[in-house]
């Protein structure tokens, strides 16, 4: 395919006197994770919703799958699997006439549905709960029963608002298992997320979002290259501190601070700077135990970039 | 239909339709008032219907008979249809406040089918039981009234009036659902739908009473015009983004006063201008009036409709000549006018309030009936304006002539304010089913409600007066003139 499967030019959204999106460009490609990151109310819900054909952009042009999401609004949520904010789950029925509900608005055939219910149920641990009314279900549960009604109808594209928020450790694996497995059969993913860690775990690529526009965009590499110029790292070793080892680091990288048992520094390269720092101090008898990159995370970046940005932690309500 | 079959479009309104029944039918809350209306109740009125044969039989009141046990074969059809409010107020906003409606917007359904699957499973269990209690009404007639039947035409009138019924309180119940952000404000503005339901049932009720059965089949026409309506305005307005924007708030009537205090101040609106009269007429009162050009169009429709029929009555039910004998009225007789109990008296300030208390009221009518109140209270004048003109024209009096004296002087003010004021009153009736342009009713009811005050203070008012006095003074005169 040499087209990507989502693709946004300066999409835009106005509610009134609230530019909740100014101006987004996106691109998302088969077998492609993109994750947006952004403080409440950047734009990440609007701009998802959207994608998804249930808003229709004040400006700008959005193609999922090829098709415009507002001429071709039907036909682009049929190619959609939106996650939504909320599991939002009807309380008085059961998991598979759930499911079974909206696979019959998607199209999905009965044969599949009788086949993918059961097996979808079961992979994510509801299987047991199905006969139980889904308002006596967890968050946890109900989040997992989202995500099911999400994929039901295999899409060529999804849309994951917060896809492990309120799940156990266990269950956040799973799906994001879940994720990486359909990435790898060619899904164009877009995830919207707060869990930093999640977003350099999933994604390909990464645009931060704030004030309804795109602040930096990028592989996650690429951003921190860009925002952490100088990595820190911590090297723990056994025994007491020697003053000889602090002239080894100073020739190479900038001590931070010297504990109990640890030393920080800070390098504009890890890669060039460390083996040969580590086999020094080695050689002068550190009994080294550990080397760790510190700011070797999103957090490091996402903070970076709110701070150059001038970005507050919550910003004036896009989630309409 | 966005590029969609009708196939598919009824296949995905079925889909709809069932999960909105099941859900509906599992919550105990609806369903079982719904199951016991249908069944106790039909039986209680069969109950009262035997009673009424009692009463016959003992005093003779045979009309009392005659006409009971239909107006309750109506009733009873009636009852259940109230529930149809309660499930149709739920439909978009109850599922709103659960976080239920996003993943159902995100749906392949075009806005039709699940405008139409959503309305027409609010409509069903209803219907089902009035229809149920119409059958057990009928059995229990015929099984504890030995025999007792009704014509099978009234039968037919009280299921076509109940499925009638049943579509245009939905219909508007959805519309109302579809645009309002709280369950509690649908449920606030659920009384613009109660109250002229009310009235209708009345009306039917008095024409069952009447006599005029006949009349039934001109109210359900009626009623299916209107139905249509409300569910082509449903659909025109229906908009995904209405349903998921948060940013509309319901405009408490606090908020109206807060809009009426801001007026006098200098709103954006008015270009930041500060209040002065120049403004007010320069300004605020044309552009009100541009903006209601369409229902002055249709209020002018109206009067020329109402004239036209009180010509025609004229001609049905003459009046006797000698109650046209103008050349006989003297000063004296505008004078020593002294009005019967009720009406009021022939002086500037007894017309002034007269016309300002009958504008009001057909204002509050108006926004209790989606503006048809409204219309029907200035049609009324207007019939008898066309009836007199008529009735003059049979005896060969002179139309032009009785219009210039007794219409003319005062009503070339006094009508223009009448038709800007139920103008302005049917845009706050109609705010219903033509919601602002951010889709919230509230928001249009309370704007349309400041533009009325507004158009009605600094305009409706001076023109009442100018016509009161005019009235008082100067068409006797008029009329003494042209009739000497």
């Amino acid at each position: 395919m040499n087209y990507p499967l989502v693709w946004a030019r300066n999409l835009q959204k106005r509610f009134g006197e609230l530019h909740a999106v100014r101006r987004v460009d996106l691109d998302v490609w088969a077998g492609e994770v993109v994750v947006l990151l952004g403080p409440n109310g950047a734009g990440k819900t609007t701009t998802v919703r959207m994608l998804s054909a249930i808003l229709a952009p004040t400006e700008g042009e959005a193609r999922v799958a090829g098709l415009d999401v507002v001429r071709d609004a039907v036909q682009v949520r049929r190619k959609v699997g939106l996650l939504t904010e909320y599991p939002g789950l009807y309380a008085r029925m059961r998991a598979p006439e759930y499911l079974s509900f909206f696979a019959e608005l998607y199209g999905v055939p009965e044969p599949r549905r009788r086949e993918r219910i059961p097996a979808l149920l079961e992979q994510f641990g509801l299987w047991d709960v199905c006969h139980q009314p889904l308002a006596q279900y967890s968050k946890g549960m109900a989040q997992k029963l989202a995500f099911i009604r999400a994929i039901l109808h295999d899409p060529q594209v999804l849309f994951l608002d917060e896809p492990t928020a309120a799940l156990d450790p266990l269950s956040a694996k799973l799906v994001r298992d879940t994720i990486r497995e359909l990435k790898g059969q060619g899904k164009a993913v877009l995830v919207c997320t707060h869990n930093l860690l999640e977003a350099q775990e999933l994604a390909d690529r990464i645009l931060v979002l704030g004030r309804g526009e795109v602040l930096a965009e990028g592989r996650p590499a690429e951003l921190f290259q860009r925002y952490i110029r100088q990595a820190v790292c911590e090297i723990r070793f056994a025994g007491p501190w020697d003053e000889a080892w602090r002239e080894i680091i100073t020739s190479l990288a900038a001590i931070e601070a010297i504990g109990d048992g640890f030393v920080r520094y800070r390098t504009e390269n890890v890669t060039l700077v460390n083996p040969p720092l580590i086999a020094r101090l080695s050689a002068a008898g550190m009994p080294v135990v550990s080397v760790q990159i510190l700011s070797d995370n999103m957090e490091g970046v996402y903070l970076a970039i709110v701070a150059e940005k001038g970005l507050p932690a919550e910003e004036g309500g896009d989630a309409r | 239909m966005h590029g969609e079959g009708a196939g598919e479009e009824i296949r995905l309104m079925r889909v709809i339709i069932r999960r909105e029944l099941r859900d509906t039918l599992r919550d105990w809350r609806i369903a079982m008032p719904i199951g016991i209306l249908t069944v106790v109740f039909p039986v209680l009125m069969a109950g009262v219907a035997q009673l009424a044969v009692y009463i016959v039989n003992r005093y003779g009141a045979s009309l009392l008979a005659e006409r009971v046990t239909p107006f309750l074969t109506l009733v009873v059809g009636f009852f259940p249809l109230s529930f149809s409010l309660v499930i149709a107020l739920e439909t978009f906003v109850g599922e709103k406040e659960r976080n239920c409606l996003e993943p159902l917007l995100a749906a392949p359904i075009s806005d039709r089918a699940l405008y139409m699957g959503k309305l027409l499973a609010a409509v069903i269990p209803p219907l089902l039981a009035g229809y149920a209690s119409i059958g057990l009404y009928a059995l229990t007639l015929r099984l504890v009234l030995g025999g007792l039947k009704l014509p099978p035409s009234l039968y037919a009138q009280a299921l076509v009036l109940t499925t009638l019924e049943a579509f245009v309180m939905v219909a508007g119940a959805v519309v109302v659902s579809a645009h309002t952000t709280s369950v509690r404000a649908a449920n606030l503005l659920a009384s613009f739908i109660i109250v002229p339901m009310a009235l209708v049932l009345q009306v039917e009720s008095i024409a069952l009473f009447w006599g005029r059965e006949g009349a039934l089949w001109w109210f359900a026409l009626a009623l299916g015009v209107l139905a249509i309506i409300l569910v082509r305005a449903g659909l025109r307005l229906f908009q995904r983004e209405h349903l998921l924007s948060r940013g509309r708030q319901g405009l408490p009537p606090r908020r109206l006063w807060q809009m009426l205090k801001e007026y006098w101040s200098a709103p954006a609106y008015a270009g930041g201008e500060p209040f002065s009269l120049r403004r007010v007429y320069l300004r605020d009162v044309p552009a009100v009036l541009k903006e209601s050009r369409r229902a002055l169009v249709c209020v002018g429709a109206s009067v020329v409709m109402a004239a036209l029929l009180g010509r025609y009555l004229a001609q049905q039910y003459p009046l006797p000549a000698d109650l046209l004998d103008f050349p006989a009225l003297s000063a004296s007789t505008f004078r020593g006018l002294s009005m019967p109990e009720g009406l009021p008296q022939f002086t500037v300030p007894g017309i002034f309030w007269n016309n300002v208390r009958a504008l009001l009221v057909e204002a509050c009518v108006g926004a209790l009936s989606l503006g048809m109140g409204a219309l029907l209270l200035l049609m009324v004048p207007m019939m008898l304006i066309g009836y007199f003109a008529g009735a003059v024209e049979q005896v060969g009096g002179g139309v032009s002539r009785f219009l210039v004296a007794f219409i003319l002087p005062h009503g070339v003010v006094e009508l223009p304010a009448a038709f800007v004021a139920t103008a302005l009153a049917l845009r706050v009736g109609l705010a219903l089913i033509t919601p602002h342009r951010d889709g919230s009713v509230s928001r249009q009811l309370l704007e349309t409600s400041v533009d009325f005050v507004k158009v009605f203070v600094f305009l409706v008012v001076p023109l009442l007066l100018i016509a009161a006095a005019v009235e008082t003074q100067i068409t006797p005169r008029v009329i003494m003139m042209l009739y000497r």
